[in-house]
């Protein structure tokens, strides 16, 4: 932060070399424009204080019981789906964020990740991997067809890629619904197993949420680090080089069609991680539709909410509207329901009726209005 | 085969054929005749992605929520005249309203959603407004969520109930009723008054100028705002058009439609080459003969992965389309 500060803002008259050469800079450290209703200051603090809250939630005798008592939501599990969607949203925020490249099938990683896990774990099936080494194959699988998407489409331009993704993430979901021999079609694969820790046995894993909370949260917390770091790695740089002007990176000796596969294949492994651990969670591989299109666009509102390419952004975003859909609009439905404001039962006083309305309307203000996102990263430009 | 859970225009026809080596033919022509009168409705929701992305080389992902909104005011529209039930003359009559009112509707929403929503992102990177689209596809979506509710709709099948149901061919096995009549009766026109329009008159000759070269059209004095605006109001007037011929001809509308058909007809546009106007008839039939060929052939549930498949396909080795020429992407 301070570093920032000392740094002369410099004119806007070379804003051309500026860009190109931000866009190649090692650093990165978050400069919030003035724009920003959040200070850097406060988003320091809430970058302290949101992980603690979340690390000492469950630890808080109770809590998770009297909330569930009060608005018949398990916080607790809700905040675990949370953290999972983050994992979906980082990896989304890989190939649109950092490289530029609008990808609208993430839903189609996400349960082929499930998936995998699923027909790796299951009783009726004769693999019965341990969940571990079934969610170490659901990354790598996912990330593998990742590649072989991306590799002979990249070269296309944005909103034909954009097509493409797509076309192949309905393709995966009608695959994954009408095979019913391999995916159960609509009824899912179940039950997946525990994963497997010592000293936890599997009956805790079932009794306790606050196992699978903890696990995921460590991974989240993992993944965080890690996209930090590669964020100023040599190939965090290149993607964002690519992004902001492909023909001068290729001038750099950038190898942008590697730079692209790359994106592609990180945000598909980490969506495949996502759906394990999604599958994991419910227990089950939830049938197709809960990969479908709107998966896809929630996530994508979730990060240009939030600000592409920018990793707090993209948890904010997460934050705010899956928290939304998964957390605040069950509840506010829930009081409405008690307090008899909707005696006639009108669908309009309904909030989960109004989330594609919402979503669409983010999208539409964000590009409108605030194309960089709340949070936005520092040079981040708009898809 | 998928009979069971089959399109509603199937459903009646399958069982009258056997699968004797002499009925192939007429079971193929059947195929081949159902995909066709779908294809020339593909065509006409393909025309307005093509006119629009052909003026402004935008995805406009709203299109074919705007058609399943036509929909939904033919389903009201249909209610308040009364048409459930009534003589041919006022069926006719009444759908000649609704083919009216319905497009005017559709094309006014579009060019209003094109003032608010994309003008303001004309000098945007090109992928703001594809997202400002998607946007605007999910609030439509969600209003026609409010308006015709969460299940599937059934629409009327006026033309069969109200007109007759005979089958146009006399005797013969292949079936081609009325209602098959009224969607090429329709389409067809439509494409040819469409041709015509922009090959002949002025603000035609604006479109395909703006089309072109927009700097260079507005040089030579055309209001390239109006022009955009107009080719949304047409875009919006044919999906509108089209809404009503679907209604009539499916039977079943939901607020979900949308996607799908838009995908359906978005991958017709580009399969004949997206910015033709000949190529989105083009491609709007073969897609309506692989839908009709893929249920009758492969397996109705298999239809829509193979039509995606086909999206892909093509966008990866032929992105210009069928008839479309080769042009290198300025740098």
């Amino acid at each position: 932060m301070a570093k920032d500060e000392k740094q002369p803002k410099k004119s806007s008259a070379n804003s051309d070399l500026r860009l190109q050469g931000a866009a190649l800079l090692p650093d990165y450290a978050q400069q919030v424009s003035k724009r920003s209703p959040i200070s850097p200051n406060s988003v320091f603090r809430a970058e302290i204080i949101l992980p603690l809250l979340f690390l000492l939630y469950p630890l808080i005798p109770g809590l998770d019981n009297w909330l569930f008592s009060r608005t018949n939501t398990s916080m607790g599990s809700q905040l675990t789906l949370i953290f999972i969607f983050s994992i979906l949203a980082i990896g989304l925020n890989v190939v649109v964020g950092y490289s530029g490249l609008l990808h609208l099938g993430i839903a189609a990683f996400f349960g082929i990740g499930a998936y995998i896990t699923g027909i790796l774990t299951v009783p009726s099936y004769p693999f019965q991997f341990g969940f571990w080494i079934a969610l170490a194959i659901a990354t790598f699988g996912a990330g593998l067809l990742g590649v072989i998407l991306a590799a002979p489409t990249l070269r296309l331009r944005g909103d034909y890629l954009a097509l493409v993704t797509l076309g192949f993430g309905e393709v995966v979901r009608f695959s994954i619904r009408n095979l019913e021999e391999i995916t159960a079609g609509t009824r899912g694969l179940n039950p997946l197993p525990s994963p497997v820790l010592p000293f936890v046995s599997e009956a805790s894993w079932k009794i306790d949420y606050r196992w699978f909370y903890y696990l995921t949260l460590a991974m989240l917390l993992a993944i965080l680090w890690l996209m930090r770091n590669l964020e100023r790695s040599r190939l965090g740089r290149a993607w964002i080089a690519v992004r902001e002007d492909e023909l001068a990176a290729t001038c750099m000796g950038i190898n942008a069609a590697r730079v692209k596969l790359s994106a592609f294949a990180l945000s598909a492994a980490l969506a495949g991680l996502a759906g394990g651990l999604y599958a994991t969670k419910l227990t089950s591989t939830a049938g197709p539709d809960a990969f479908d299109f709107n998966r896809s666009m929630i996530m994508l509102c979730c990060i240009i909410l939030g600000g592409l390419g920018s990793l707090r952004g993209t948890l904010l975003g997460v934050l705010i509207l899956i928290g939304f859909d998964n957390v605040l609009a069950p509840i506010l439905d829930g009081v409405i329901q008690q307090s008899g404001i909707n005696a006639s039962n009108s669908r309009f006083l309904v909030f989960s009726n109004w989330r594609m309305f919402i979503f669409g309307m983010t999208l539409i203000l964000i590009m409108r209005y605030r194309p960089m996102g709340l949070l936005p990263a520092r040079m981040a430009k708009a898809a | 085969m998928a009979s069971s859970n089959s399109l509603p225009l199937f459903s009646n026809r399958k069982s009258k054929f056997e699968n004797r080596k002499s009925k192939m033919w007429e079971t193929f022509l059947q195929h081949c005749l159902i995909g066709l009168t779908n294809g020339s409705l593909f065509a006409l929701i393909a025309l307005g992605y093509t006119m629009v992305y052909g003026i402004i080389e935008l995805v406009n992902f709203a299109h074919g929520d705007l058609f399943m909104l036509g929909c939904f005011l033919a389903f009201t529209l249909l209610a308040w005249l009364g048409l459930q039930g009534a003589g041919p003359v006022w069926t006719l009559v009444g759908i000649g309203l609704i083919l009216i009112i319905v497009p005017i509707f559709c094309g006014s929403l579009n060019v209003a959603v094109d003032r608010i929503v994309y003008r303001p992102l004309r000098g945007a990177p090109k992928l703001a407004p594809l997202v400002s689209a998607i946007g605007v596809s999910f609030v439509m979506m969600n209003v026609g969520l409010f308006w015709g509710g969460a299940a599937d709709l059934n629409f009327p099948d006026l033309i069969s109930q109200n007109l007759s149901n005979h089958n146009l061919l006399g005797n013969s096995p292949i079936q081609f009723t009325p209602k098959d009549l009224m969607v090429i009766a329709t389409t067809v026109p439509i494409m040819i008054v469409l041709t015509l329009f922009v090959q002949f008159t002025k603000l035609g000759k604006a479109m395909r100028a703006t089309a072109q070269n927009p700097v260079a059209a507005q040089l030579m004095g055309i209001n390239v705002d109006r022009v955009i605006g107009a080719t949304f109001a047409i875009g919006g007037g044919l999906a509108g058009a089209a809404s009503v011929i679907y209604a009539l001809y499916i039977n079943t509308i939901s607020f979900q439609m949308g996607f799908q058909n838009g995908l359906y007809a978005f991958t017709a546009a580009v399969l004949g080459g997206i910015g033709k106007i000949p190529g989105a008839v083009l491609g709007g039939l073969v897609i309506g003969l692989v839908r009709a060929l893929g249920s009758g052939y492969i397996g109705e549930k298999w239809t829509s992965p193979l039509i995606f498949m086909i999206l892909i396909v093509i966008l990866v080795f032929r992105p210009t389309g069928l008839l479309g020429a080769q042009t290198r992407e300025k740098v």
